[in-house]
């Protein structure tokens, strides 16, 4: 049964998730409030292994949370099954729609209603992402469960976020690296 | 036949070889399928890329469903997008496996708690990219805005709801600006 609401759940993330790998994040936070195949924070850990391995991000995505489902229910064998199920319904509806959209190609790219379309869809796309990062972020700098500030608010993790994030804008080198960086910080500051 | 298992490998290497996605895979495409196969020009492939933007699903496997398809129709679709995943669903699998062993273990914990900092800025830089792209008007900075409300307030509202409603009032938008226009001439 799962592996049937896994199929209906990632086929609509490769339905509705328009503009790449990193897109795919909001409908799997979604995915992940409604279902326990895995949390919050393992999406966190899922988005840095996807990024850091050879292949499309959002296909890995879709591999580990597929695998990650599966393993809940029965161990490996059930992990490797929900990692294959998940990725070929995410795939699924790229190759219909792509295989349609190729055969009136002319008439699709000059079509009015679908740039019209993209317009107003790119933006939205920006505010769901939004979230996702408050989603994703906001445990990680805060821990509102204390009561003295410095329990709150994690400095550590801020002031790398901030050096970080400075590092990417500046000097645009591959993901990999920020990511091994994080991991080199958090292992010898122990965070 | 022999064609159809010469696509499943070629994107098979494509895909080992792409890391991140996207614009990532550009450099191997053009490699080998403009220089090395000639069974598309750049500009063909500028096209895709467009194309696989405006359509949903991931970039990557939409530009392979379109050359497999070029090449050797339905099937080549087929074969070339299964290349392309097949590496994902290998490494993916195989780490998923591993680290489960792992999880308890203090260093990989560390590890994964500055790894998930990381994150939040390559999510950020994201998301500054794509307002670049995105953001060009008022309007656009509106649905920017709404759908960021909506969701982030509105608890248990499915993300597929902002993406429809979105698509609709883009083209609501413009049918209604395009006849203001007509009407002040």
């Amino acid at each position: 049964m799962t592996f049937l609401y896994l199929f209906f759940e990632f086929f609509k993330v490769g339905l509705f998730a328009v503009g790449g790998g990193l897109a795919t994040i909001p409908f799997l936070m979604d995915i992940a409030n409604r279902y326990s195949w895995f949390t919050q924070s393992e999406l966190t850990d899922m988005i840095a292994i996807a990024e850091s391995t050879p292949g499309p991000i959002g296909i890995n995505m879709a591999t580990y949370a597929g695998y990650s489902a599966g393993y809940d229910l029965g161990g490996v064998f059930f992990g490797v099954l929900g990692g294959i199920v998940a990725t070929l319904s995410l795939v699924l509806p790229s190759i219909i729609v792509i295989l349609i959209v190729a055969k009136v190609l002319e008439k699709f790219k000059e079509s009015k209603i679908v740039k019209n379309a993209f317009y107003s869809l790119r933006p939205a796309v920006i505010g769901l992402l939004l979230v996702s990062l408050l989603g994703v972020a906001i445990p990680i700098f805060f821990d509102f469960s204390k009561t003295a500030f410095l329990e709150i608010v994690h400095l550590k993790e801020i002031v790398l976020f901030a050096l970080l994030l400075f590092g990417i804008l500046k000097f645009k080198k591959h993901p990999i690296v920020y990511i091994g960086i994080g991991a080199l910080v958090g292992i010898i500051f122990k965070f | 036949m022999k064609e159809l298992l010469t696509l499943y490998g070629l994107f098979f290497k494509i895909g080992i070889t792409t890391f991140g996605g996207g614009y990532a895979m550009l450099p191997m495409l053009e490699r080998e399928l403009v220089t090395n196969r000639k069974y598309v020009t750049m500009e063909e492939i500028m096209d895709y890329f467009a194309i696989g933007q405006c359509t949903p699903g991931i970039i990557a496997v939409n530009t392979a469903t379109f050359i497999g398809y070029k090449r050797k129709g339905v099937l080549g679709g087929i074969f070339a997008t299964l290349g392309v995943i097949t590496p994902s669903l290998i490494i993916i699998t195989l780490l998923a496996s591993i680290l489960s062993f792992f999880a308890g273990n203090e260093v990989v914990k560390h590890a994964f708690a500055g790894i998930s900092v990381a994150v939040c800025a390559l999510i950020v830089q994201a998301v500054l990219k794509l307002s670049k792209s995105g953001i060009k008007d008022i309007f656009t900075g509106i649905v920017a805005l709404v759908s960021f409300i909506l969701v982030f307030f509105v608890e248990g509202l499915s993300p597929i709801i902002v993406i429809i409603a979105s698509a609709i009032a883009g083209v609501v938008f413009k049918a209604i600006s395009a006849k203001k226009e007509k009407e002040d001439k």
